[in-house]
Formats: C-alpha cells, structure tokens, sequence
C-alpha cells in the first residue's frame, strides 16, 4: 500500500506547509490539506496535525480546535487505529482531544522557546521510530506552552506501557533537568497511545527534514512510519 | 435569563510560574505584605432561559467540556438572574 497523507488546516496553523513539502515532496507521497470545517478525511492513511496557533490558542491551546469538523473525523480515525501524528499544537489538540492523556501547560520559564533540542528515542516499538538508527535526534522547538503535566498515576502507566517515545535529553542521551527546555515532568517531549497508533510530539520533526537544512533527523520519524504503517505494532 | 460569572483557576497543587513572576512586581512595587498571587481567568456568559435547573446544567456542561480542562484547573462560577 502506498499511503496518503492528510495534513489538517486550522485557522492559524503555520506548519502545514512544511509539513506538506515534506510527505509530498520530500518524500513523494499522495497527500492532500484538510480544512477544519470538513469531516472528509479524503482517504488519507496517515494525519498530520501540523504546528501552529489554531484558533489564536484563544481559551487553551487546542482548546476550541479539538471541536472543529474535521477533528470529529479524526477522533474516529484514531480511535480506528488510524495514524494520526500531532507536532507542537497538533500534540496540544491530541490532548485536548483526550485521544492522548495530560496536559500542555505555558513553559516553567514563561518564555516561548525557540532552538534546536536533543532528544532521547526512549521507545523503538512504535510504528514511528522503529527504523530510527540514532538514539538521540536533533530536533528543533518552538513553542510557549510545552510543558508536559499529568497526574502521577498517568505518568506511570504512560510508563508501564512503554508510551513514552521522546525526552528531552543532552546529546548523549541523559535525560537530566539541564535539558529540560520547559519543565516537562520526567523531560518528556513525545508520547503515544496505548494502541501505538497516535504520535504527539513538542518538538517539529517536518522543520528539519530537508537537506538543504544541514539536518534530516525529522526525516527519520516520517520514513520510519511510512515503513511500517502495514504492521502497525498491536499491544 | 441568568448571567454567569465563571473564575477558573489552575488546581492548587500544579505551579504557576505567571502568579510569581507578577509576586516579583509586587515586591519590588515594595507591598511587603502580598502572597500566594496566582493567575487564573474570568469568563462571562448569559443562559437564555428562565429554567435554573437547566441553565446550571448547561453551566455545568460548559465549563467542564470547553472553558476549564480538568487536569489542570478547577472551575467555580456564580448565577445572576436578570430580565
């Protein structure tokens, strides 16, 4: 199967492009832009809940998005075992979606935080980082509200089933709180669900794909999952 | 018709960097006295109907699903019949 991708368009997503440039161009795959008021998904195999600042992140960030059209058709997507990969406010509507659990609160800091992070690939068993040679990926930030809170019983069955994917870590992949770039507990920067079929990530994989940037470690999470979409890991 | 004040606040136990960064303000303002200063939000709304169990219900609704994520914030709001 040769998958397509549906890159979801909200009123103030600003990664949408990028993240089009990369499964259409970079990768040369069929994909389409989704506008919010549509429930047509266009029979797209992989979605991609793009960065951004939908609805002017006005109440919550993700807050109003979560209830637009097309996230209706996204719940029952995901919640099919569709592959849904939210980057920055998309991981923040996947929260507020409650298709992954916890909340994105504004960073430790107050500030919005703009640079490249390091990041730990703590889970290879998931459609999404299972061809990933690199422990640690390069992977660049930017957002104000990134800090990762859940209760601790939250944390810990996130831990039990192995859902953590990324944390932010040093190069070496230390996980310590000098790289921690917002407060995130445990340094967490990417989850999944229990099912491994829906991916919200901090950090914008699609920012850093092309060459022409000198850094293609984004790459490696798109190609890793356009890889095994057909054996999509049960649990 | 009722008019709805909502506070919404972040749950006591989870930090609020932005309540201690305007603390620092009153500081140096010199209010020696002031603490405990946290940010939340204030919301206003109107229930058109005259029914107080279904305008509280519909509150009710409102703000768990929409204005406050429960993970972080707890909600409390008061009810103001008007004509």
């Amino acid at each position: 199967m040769k998958p397509k991708f549906g890159v979801v368009v909200f009123p103030g997503s600003n990664c949408d492009h990028d993240a089009y440039y990369v499964a259409k161009k970079l990768l040369g795959y069929e994909t389409e832009f989704l506008w919010h008021k549509e429930r047509d998904l266009k029979n797209s195999d992989i979605i991609i809940l793009p960065g951004g600042f939908s609805y002017g992140d006005y109440l919550r960030t993700g807050a109003i998005a979560r209830f637009s059209p097309v996230m209706n058709s996204v719940i029952d997507f995901a919640n099919k075992g569709g592959i849904v990969i939210g980057i920055c406010n998309g991981f923040q509507i996947l929260l507020e979606a409650g298709l992954l659990p916890g909340v994105l609160m504004q960073n430790k800091s107050l500030k919005f935080i703009c640079k490249d992070v390091n990041l730990k690939v703590v889970n290879k068993v998931t459609i999404f980082t299972q061809d990933i040679d690199k422990n640690v990926l390069t992977i660049p930030i930017a957002h104000g509200d990134g800090q990762y809170f859940a209760e601790d019983d939250v944390i810990k069955s996130l831990q039990d089933n192995d859902q953590i994917v990324f944390q932010y870590s040093d190069e070496n992949g230390n996980v310590d709180e000098s790289s921690n770039p917002n407060g995130s507990v445990l340094n967490i920067a990417g989850i999944v669900n229990k099912k491994k079929n829906i991916l919200g990530m901090m950090p914008h994989p699609e920012r850093c794909s092309d060459k022409v940037l000198n850094n293609t470690d984004g790459l490696e999470i798109f190609s890793s999952t356009i890889k095994n979409i057909n054996n999509l890991i049960e649990v | 018709m009722y008019k709805v004040n909502v506070i919404i606040k972040r749950r006591p136990k989870i930090l609020d960097p932005q309540g201690k960064a305007v603390e620092q303000g009153a500081k140096m303002l010199g209010f020696s006295n002031i603490n405990g200063t946290r940010i939340g939000k204030f919301i206003e709304f109107f229930v058109n109907t005259d029914d107080r169990e279904i305008a509280d219900k519909e509150i009710k609704e409102y703000c768990e699903k929409l204005l406050a994520n429960p993970i972080m914030e707890d909600f409390e709001y008061s009810v103001e019949e008007v004509k």
